[in-house]
């Protein structure tokens, strides 16, 4: 009986979770129209595709463009250079962070460089790195660039948020390196790598994309947006946008998703 | 070998918590340290676990020797449940059933597939407990162990400590003088910074 009762409970407590995401989702759709309206109903009033094409005018663009190859091959070069830099700066971001941990003195001569990084204007490092690489590694340098202090930060953060009592504890009964980084500095420093990861794909695809469109490499999402601009092509300056927005939305909740099922396994007993 | 706790001196911010401590624990039995709050116990018992660096004095008879503790709070790792706690600090060949066998035992049911910070704070205790008495160790430290268990629970405890630390040295710091004589101790008396 006690069992049947426990069972009905937590059935219940699932179908809570799911109406609430159900219900999550609905209201995130109508939020998506209503915006939407409010675009298309813009539209309307400017009535000048060349200022504000529609939403539809758009989704069709998106569409003709999608039918050639050089459209998936621009994404697909784009991403692989900024997600490159990306991944570069939160590895990288991580290691100085756990040195500046361990070490006072390397903390010291870090945090001064990573404060200069996160307060120079993204133009500033797109223009001077012109000089120093070929614009096709352009988009991978300021990805890097723009996530690293972002990673440095936050893990840093994460890492002096530790429990002392429990590496403490880790001390007293010697528990090796890798045991406590699994059970002590793993869900210590997990939310700050999250948000790193939310924060740092934004600015990452943002920077990467602005760096693209002043170095214009070949086949790229940066030199489309640039030769949209150039050619009044306002259509399609709205749909290389869109499949921006599309790309890191969809790759950062792609991430979210493998770092959740990751935590949940981890958390699981 | 004993321990000597010679002339141990220690200040936190200019404040003296602990001056010219001297005592001797005896190797092989319980040792309860008793006290009014605030003259110093916990100090001296992170002394002698490591933790901290007295300011003078010294300590002899802890060289070598593995330690294993039961701090005051459970400080267990509370997304993992009782079984993984406990393996954390036991060597490879601890297996699950003899840790189940312990939390049997100490009267723990209904903890498996559960992380501690859904257990009670009995359970968590006992859980700290046996983590400790399972690791590998020459000298076992103890602050208010069986603080928060309820009469009956606790005898239950005490009785398990005392079958499962046989020879073993342990030193308890404790408030409770019916403890000290359950666990049938030594005790040293700390009060105002002198040892009687």
């Amino acid at each position: 009986m006690k069992d049947k009762d426990m069972k009905d409970n937590a059935i219940s407590a699932d179908n809570i979770i799911i109406n609430s995401k159900i219900k999550s989702f609905w209201i995130k759709l109508l939020v998506l129209c209503f915006w939407i309206f409010v675009w298309s109903l813009l539209s309307r009033i400017i009535n000048q595709e060349l200022f504000l094409p529609s939403p539809k005018s758009v989704l069709l663009a998106v569409l003709t463009l999608s039918k050639v190859a050089g459209f998936w091959i621009s994404i697909a070069n784009s991403f692989i250079r900024i997600i490159s830099g990306f991944v570069l700066g939160l590895i990288i971001g991580a290691m100085i962070a756990t040195l500046s941990y361990k070490s006072k003195i390397i903390y010291e001569l870090i945090s001064p460089l990573m404060k200069v990084i996160k307060a120079t204007p993204v133009a500033s490092f797109i223009i001077l790195a012109l000089v120093w690489i070929s614009s096709v590694n352009l988009s991978v340098l300021v990805a890097f660039l723009m996530v690293l202090p972002i990673s440095f930060s936050n893990i840093l953060h994460g890492l002096k948020s530790t429990d002392e009592k429990l590496l403490e504890m880790a001390k007293v009964f010697h528990i090796g390196r890798l045991k406590r980084i699994k059970a002590i500095y793993y869900p210590a420093v997990t939310p700050f790598i999250i948000s790193a990861i939310s924060i740092g794909l934004g600015f990452s695809f943002k920077s990467g994309i602005a760096a693209e469109v002043i170095g214009r490499p070949a086949n790229s999402i940066g030199l489309n947006l640039y030769e949209a601009k150039l050619y009044f092509m306002i259509k399609e300056l709205f749909a290389w946008t869109v499949v921006v927005i599309l790309l890191s939305v969809l790759f950062e909740r792609l991430v979210m998703r493998i770092l959740r099922c990751y935590g949940h396994i981890q958390s699981r007993v | 070998m004993d321990i000597k706790v010679n002339s141990i001196c220690k200040s936190f911010n200019g404040k003296q918590v602990l001056s010219n401590v001297d005592m001797t624990i005896s190797k092989g039995v319980i040792t309860c340290i008793m006290g009014a709050s605030g003259v110093g116990k916990t100090t001296l018992l992170y002394i002698l676990m490591g933790l901290l660096k007295p300011d003078c004095g010294e300590i002899k008879g802890l060289h070598g020797k593995r330690i294993s503790a039961v701090f005051q709070e459970d400080r267990l790792i509370e997304h993992w449940d009782a079984i993984k706690n406990i393996t954390l600090v036991c060597k490879k060949d601890m297996t699950k059933e003899k840790v189940i066998r312990h939390l049997t035992d100490i009267g723990l049911t209904d903890y498996e597939g559960k992380p501690v910070r859904a257990l009670s704070g009995g359970m968590r205790r006992r859980v700290a407990i046996i983590r400790a008495l399972l690791s590998e160790y020459d000298l076992l430290f103890m602050d208010e162990p069986f603080k928060g268990l309820d009469e009956e629970l606790k005898k239950q405890v005490i009785s398990y400590v005392m079958k499962n630390t046989k020879g073993k040295t342990i030193i308890i710091i404790t408030h409770d003088k019916e403890e000290v004589d359950m666990l049938q101790a030594e005790l040293i008396t700390m009060k105002s910074n002198l040892v009687f």
